[in-house]
Formats: C-alpha cells, structure tokens, sequence
C-alpha cells in the first residue's frame, strides 16, 4: 500500500471540474465550539470552590513545610492523581460506546499482585510493579476479549471481572493490609519538586494520553468506532481492534490508579482497595462531557471531572459526618447532571 | 428462490363477485392525505380492499406503501381523506384499535416474542382469564384451534424460537386472526421465507380468501404477486397510479406503471456513457458464482477497469445483496472473487479496501455518516483507518483534504468542521464520496447514490461518476432509478428475485430492454 500521508494531497481526479464555481470559502470553525462541553464541569468546579471558601476556613491556605507544599488543595491534588488516571481510560472505553466495571476490581489485583510479592516473594519494587502492571494489561485484555471476540455486552463482560478479579486479588493478598515499603513507594506516595507526586502521575498520564489521541489518527477511530459501528466498519476502521485496545488501555490505567493509592497508604488491602471507584470514574468522565452512548469525548472534561470529584468528597467529609457524606455527594452529582443536561436546561427555560 | 409456476388455478378464482362493488368492498380509503416534514408521502391515495380478495400492493421506494398500510392499521393518523369499514367511518388511532375494528396486520420482521412459547405468544396481552387467574387450559385449546385453521399442527407448549421463521410467520397470523378480523394486511411476508414456506403461506393466505377475510399483501417479489393476488393497486410518488386485476395487467404494464412511464417511452434514451471499452483487457474484479443462502443466488460478474456496470433491478432483486457480498460485509457461502485475475478473500470491508474497493451504502443514516463527528473527520475517516495510527494524518493535512473535497464537490457547508448531520442529505452523499475518492479506490460501489437527494445534487453525483470512470475509475453503480443506470452504464447486469438474470451491453442497454427482462419477456 502506498503511503495514504502523502497520496491524497496530489492532484485528484475530481479536482476543479464538478465544483460549483461559486461555492462559499470554507469558513474557520469557532475554536471554542469544543469547549463548550467543559463549561459546566468548570462552572461545577468553581461553585463548589466558592462554597468551600465561605464554609471551610483556611480551606485555601498553603504552607511549605520540609521543602513541599501542603494544605487541602494540595491534598485535592494528590489525590486527584489516580482519579485521573482512572477517569481517562474509562473516558476512552465510554467513548466506543462500552464501559467497564472492573477497574475497582483491578486496582485492587494490582495493588494486591505488588505487594503480596514484596512480601512473601521478596521480589525487588520495580519488578514487582512490572508484574503488577502486566496483570492489569492482561485483565484490561480479558474484558476486550469478551466484548469483542465473544461479542458479550461490555456491562456483562466487565461484570465478570468486577467480581472475579476482587475474589483474585483477596486470594493472593488475604484480607489483611499488606504492607509494602521501598524508596520507590516513598516517591510515588510523597513529592517531587515540591508537589504530591500521585497528582503529578495522573496530569502526565493525561497529557501523554491526550497527546496520543488527538496526535494520531487513535482519537477518530475510537470516536467514529462508539458513534455508528456500522459506517467505521464500511469504512475501514478496525473496530474490534480498536474496542479491544482501548479495555486494554482502561486496564492499564486501572492498574496505576491502584499502585498509585497502594504507595499512598504504603500497603494494599485487596478488601477495600478500589472499592466503587469503577462508579467515580464513571462519573466523572460523564460530568466531563463523555456520553454514555459513545462518539464524541473530552480527556481534559475527564480530568474536570476527576479534580470535581475528588474536590467534592473532600469538602463534604470536613463539613458533613460521615454516615451522611455519601447521600450529600449524591445530591451535588445529580445538580451537577440535571445542569448538563440540555433537556432539563430547556425545561426550566421553557418554563420562565 | 425459483419462479413460482404461474397462473396456479387460483388467479381470478375470486373475482367473480366483484362488480358488486358496495357489497364487496371490506376496507374503503378515500382521498387520504398524509405529509412528513417536506415529504408528501401519500398526496390523496384511493384504496379498496375487498371481502374474499388478495389485493397486492405494489410500488418502488418511496411510492407510499408502507406510509398507506400504516395510516390503514392506526400506526399513523392521516392528514385528511375518509376511511370507510363496511360502509362506517372509522378513525383507529393506534394498531391495537385497528385491530379491535377487524384490520390485523403482520409485519415483515416477526413481532413476537421468541422466549415464549407458540401458545403465551398468541394470547400475549389478551389472555383469557377465569376467576382472576389466567386460563391456560383455554389458551392452549384456542391456540391450537387457531393454527388448524391454518392447517398447522404443532406443540404450541414450545418455546417460539425453536420453530422455523415461516412457522413463526404463521403464528404471528394465527395472533392477528383470532381476534375476529375482517382484514388481514401481509407487509412483505415473504422476504426471509424460502420457495416451500412461500407456498405452504400462499395456501393459507387462499384458505382465508375462501373463508371470505380481504388480504392486503405487499411484496417485492413479481412472480408472487402474480402467483397469488386477485388484484394489484400501483403507488408511485404518493400518488394513485391506478387499481388493476391481476390477470389482465401484463408484467412488463406493471413494471411500466411502478416505474412511472409507458413502455414506448422507453425507447431512443439518450446514453451518455461511451462503452466502447477495451474487453480484452483483463478484467479488474471477477466473481464466479459467488451468492450466500438466502441473500442472492449464486452470479458471476465481471467489472473491467475504466468502466461502469450497471446493477438493474426491482426493489428486493439483490442489488444491495450483490454489493454486500462483493464489499466483504456479508460473506458469500459459494463462488470465488478474482482481483486482477489473482484468487482473493474478500471477507470483511477492510480486506476489500485493502483491494482498491469501496462502497457509498444505500442506508447513508445508519451505514454512511458518523453523525456527531465533522465533515472533516467524515472524509478522512477512511484514509485514517487506512494507515498505520502513528503516521497519520495531521490536523493541517486532514483540513487541506476536507477543504479540497467540499470545493471540489461543492459541498454546502459553513466550514469543514460542522457536525455531518446538521448537511442535507445531498451533501451527506457528497461526503461520504469524497471519503472515498479521497482514499483513492479502483473500483468504487454506489448503491443508490442519487436516493433522497435533490435533482440539482443528482445530475452533480451522476456527472461525477461519468468523469471518475473516464479517468480510470471502475464504478458498480446502483439504482433503482433505470434512466440513471443507462445514462452512467457501459454494462448493465439485471437482477430478479435475487438472481441475475441477464447482462445488457452497448446497443441493448435501454430502459425498455432491461424492463422486459425483468418482467421475463423477449425483446422486441
């Protein structure tokens, strides 16, 4: 096959004959017709700092102590990081038109498969890692299998593993924490140039992922792949192995998130690592402009979404007690949904 | 499926008491209007559905058949026009008060549910009840009742799904029919039966004339039609072409009147394709009885470079079916396909564009555009999927090939980076061709390229297509429009009843010619 880079800038066949003389110059598109989508995660975001200002004193103040940052929003940062991470490969998957419930489960089997080998095995931390990380690549390939090799509905496919792959991750890591120490652990959990390196992990990863979508062609195969399988097909896209990369893609991430919040904690519990985070991430990619349905998908709304998240939770457990914290978080998700939609926007105009 | 024999006895059996009109007529529509947004479906459309008649309806797409059947079975409300039951205005509202009225219909696609069994899908939303619970004894001894009356015996304790598609067929009758109807309408019953469920259907659909129920039948099939209807009604355009009997209405008449014009019109068209091509040369794609189950019967077909080959045919003749095989999206069960005299697998649509294919579907909407995506994203879509993902295009080279194209094919849009859906339907077309021929293809497959589209757009797509095929381009160009198809075609291969049945070159190709063949007659 000749190189398609260069063949289709020649001269083509049609060129100048059929064009209709007077057809209008193609206009520039508006370059914020993308962003529109980000407003309302951006207007959620920004409430809720503002709410946060009033209600929580000093819930903006930094200090610098032992050469790194700290206070709440730094803490917001860090912990941002895996929700990222999560968020972004979840983004991809939602965006072919599938989802996947297991990357709680997987970040429990890679926080579990790293520690648990540190441990009982003695294997050195990078090795470890490596070994957690081919484990989330090969669950991130399970699930892309069952959804496009066996054709099974990716909410049932995911199923499996949401379920299977906890049950793994507590046979190898017993219910119990297990314990992990290592410089490397120090690094991930603690700081690099003064900020939580977790945070640092999920805005990299954010940036190489976004890189790689909207660089290479990756970004049109995934978004015309969730829109109408049907035309990607008759035009040439892969889209069995495009579905199947991007499960690949979600495992992967799933499997950082969970090393990230092992090295947090210094240690894994497979009981209660990663626990609802599948329900996060999900939502988080939704409050980030990303159908459920598939198509068009937005990493930065993601990201949005990931810090909105994470904002929220925080907020709420220094204003609320606990046993009402879930209820609360809840209530501030369906605002921020029921402002997203276009109909319940148009409902309440309508009505004025 | 093979000709049925025609004239099997039974035509015109039924016809004896029909000059009593007011008696006879079951079902009367008088003037009914109905519009969409823009579309003027049926424009005042006469219709007579008769007690003890089989009434064909019959018109290409677009006509107003399945518009009519769906105003006359409440699916649809009707503009304006009268509806007349025995004699009595009705006004169904929805297909559940049609059928409370007598009017039952059974759709082409089996509406019922498959994990049920025979018996709970006949009663299903009805079923009898005896001191408040539900009477299965009662359920069971009808269902059975019901299908003998279709003389079918079978154990309506299983599930559905495990009986063929015809019985499935019959048990969606047997749920329209025990609802006491007068009317029963058939919406291209046949199209997923083969020639012996054909046949045990028309028994049955005799069975019911004898007992005095009118049938409205739709279908596509020519030698059914003739096989089993009393009486035809054509559609065209919204419009009442007129009401015939079967037997006095020659095919190649009816063919004529579906088409829209007089058989002596179609005389001395005027050919604008030069088919003075080099047939000796090796040809660029040749199939050799390719065909697949119940989709198209096995054909041969040759498509030289630089050429355009014509696929003529009525509406369910396997022109769309000839495509899908060739493109790789369903897979032939017969037959090979040759590319430059090379033996190849054409498995999949990735594997055909690897072979220099490509295909503008019939079905932009659903097989065509990516909707939310822009026009750009649209065009480049098939270079993009073409190439390795790490050297693709960059956004400037995919905006320089989109501006090209919407230049060059005057597509009317405000800039290349609307959303697809937002263009009509014309430019749609035009972009999913420019997705193509951006991707440089040997032979290039329109199916209906010129459907919904308006005139202007038309001759533009018809043009075009002339010009890409003297630059080197091979088209296998498809419509349902015949002076289309003679106007761009070097070679015309005609298709009945999912089989091809002739091939027309030079000098012979004219709308009169591919008419008789498919009505099956000799050439004058």
């Amino acid at each position: 096959m000749t190189a398609p880079a260069t063949d289709p800038l020649q001269p083509t066949p049609v060129a100048g004959r059929s064009a209709a003389p007077d057809s209008p110059p193609a206009r520039k598109a508006s370059p914020l017709a993308g962003a529109r989508r980000l407003l309302w995660p951006v207007i959620g975001l920004v409430l809720l700092l503002i709410l946060d200002a009033i209600f929580i004193p000093g819930f903006f103040g930094i200090s610098i102590a032992d050469g790194r940052l700290a206070g709440t929003l730094v803490e917001i940062f860090r912990w941002s990081g895996p929700e990222i991470l999560l968020a972004i490969g979840m983004t991809l998957v939602l965006a072919t038109g599938g989802v996947d419930l297991s990357v709680g489960a997987v970040m429990a089997l890679a926080g579990a498969i790293c520690a648990q080998l540190l441990t009982t095995s003695g294997w050195p931390p990078g090795l470890a890692i490596g070994a957690a990380i081919v484990a989330s690549l090969a669950a991130g390939a399970w699930n892309g299998a069952l959804v496009t090799l066996l054709d099974i509905q990716p909410i049932v496919a995911t199923l499996v593993l949401m379920v299977a792959g906890r049950g793994i991750a507590q046979t190898i890591g017993g219910s119990a924490h297990v314990a992990v120490s290592g410089k490397i652990f120090e690094r991930l959990g603690g700081s690099t140039f003064g900020l939580p390196t977790e945070g640092l992990v999920g805005l990299l990863a954010f940036v190489l992922t976004a890189a790689f979508v909207r660089l290479t062609s990756a970004g049109l195969l995934i978004e015309a792949t969730g829109n109408n399988r049907t035309a990607s097909r008759y035009a040439g896209v892969n889209v069995k192995l495009v579905t199947f990369l991007v499960y690949v893609f979600c495992g992967l991430c799933a499997g950082l998130g969970g090393l990230l919040q092992t090295a947090d904690v210094r240690g894994a519990d497979a009981s209660q690592l990663g626990i609802y985070w599948e329900l996060d991430a999900i939502l988080a990619a939704v409050i980030g402009g990303t159908s459920l349905t598939g198509g068009r998908f937005s990493l930065l709304g993601a990201v949005l979404g990931a810090v909105l998240i994470v904002t929220l939770t925080t907020s709420i457990q220094s204003k609320v007690p606990v046993e009402y914290a879930l209820v609360a978080k809840a209530v501030v998700v369906l605002v921020i949904c029921l402002l997203q939609s276009d109909a319940f926007r148009q409902k309440i105009l309508r009505r004025r | 499926m093979p000709p049925l024999p025609e004239g099997e006895g039974t035509k015109g059996e039924a016809l004896e008491d029909v000059d009593d009109m007011s008696d006879a007529a079951l079902l009367q529509l008088r003037n009914v209007r109905k519009t969409f947004p823009g579309v003027v479906a049926l424009a005042g459309v006469d219709f007579v559905a008769r007690r003890g008649e089989i009434h064909a309806l019959m018109g290409e797409n677009g006509a107003g058949k399945s518009t009519l059947i769906k105003v006359l079975t409440g699916a649809y409300p009707r503009d304006a026009g009268e509806m007349l039951l025995e004699g009595a205005p009705i006004d169904p509202r929805s297909p559940m008060e049609a059928q409370k009225l007598g009017i039952s219909t059974v759709y082409q696609e089996v509406n019922l549910i498959p994990t049920l069994s025979v018996a709970e899908n006949i009663f299903l939303g009805r079923q009898p009840r005896r001191l408040g619970r539900i009477d299965w004894k009662q359920i069971r001894r009808r269902s059975i009742e019901a299908l003998e009356r279709l003389s079918i015996r079978i154990d309506v304790d299983r599930q559905l799904s495990s009986y063929s598609i015809a019985i499935q067929q019959m048990v969606a009758i047997a749920r329209a029919l025990d609802v006491r109807a007068k009317l029963l309408v058939l919406d291209e019953p046949t199209s997923s039966l083969d020639a012996g469920e054909v046949e045990q259907l028309f028994s049955v659909m005799r069975d019911l004339r004898r007992q005095q129920m009118g049938i409205v039948f739709v279908s596509h099939f020519l030698d059914q039609i003739y096989a089993v209807s009393d009486r035809i009604t054509v559609l065209r355009n919204g419009n009442l072409v007129g009401e015939y009997a079967t037997a006095e209405l020659p095919r190649g008449q009816l063919i004529a009147k579906m088409m829209g014009r007089e058989l002596a019109e179609f005389e001395h068209q005027p050919r604008e394709s030069q088919s003075t091509r080099k047939a000796a040369s090796l040809p660029l794609l040749s199939a050799r009885g390719v065909g697949r189950a119940g989709s198209m019967q096995p054909f041969d077909l040759d498509i030289r470079s630089g050429e355009t080959v014509g696929l003529a045919g009525l509406l369910g003749s396997g022109r769309t079916e000839t495509a899908r095989l060739l493109f790789g999206i369903d897979r032939p069960d017969s037959g090979t396909v040759a590319i430059d005299g090379v033996q190849t697998n054409l498995s999949s649509p990735r594997r055909a564009i690897r072979h220099g294919l490509a295909f503008c579907p019939e079905d932009r909407k659903t097989s065509g555009i990516i909707p939310d995506l822009s026009v750009r994203e649209n065009i480049v879509l098939a270079l993009a999927a073409r190439g390795s993902v790490l050297r693709s295009l960059s956004r400037r080279q995919q905006s320089e090939i989109a501006d090209r194209y919407i230049r060059a094919l005057g597509i009317a849009t405000p800039h290349a980076e609307q959303a697809i859906k937002n263009l009509s339907g014309g430019n749609q077309q035009k972009a999913i061709l420019a997705r193509w021929l951006a991707a440089q293809p040997r032979l290039l497959i329109l199916d209906e390229p010129t459907r919904g589209i308006d005139v202007g757009a038309k001759a533009e797509i018809q043009k075009l297509t002339l010009s890409l095929v003297a630059e080197g381009m091979s088209v296998l160009f498809i419509s349902s429009e015949l002076e289309e198809v003679v106007r761009v075609s070097d070679r015309v291969a005609v298709l009945r009843d999912r089989a091809k049945i002739a091939e027309l070159e030079g000098e012979r190709i004219s709308e009169q010619t591919i008419m008789h063949t498919i009505a099956g007659e000799r050439t004058t």
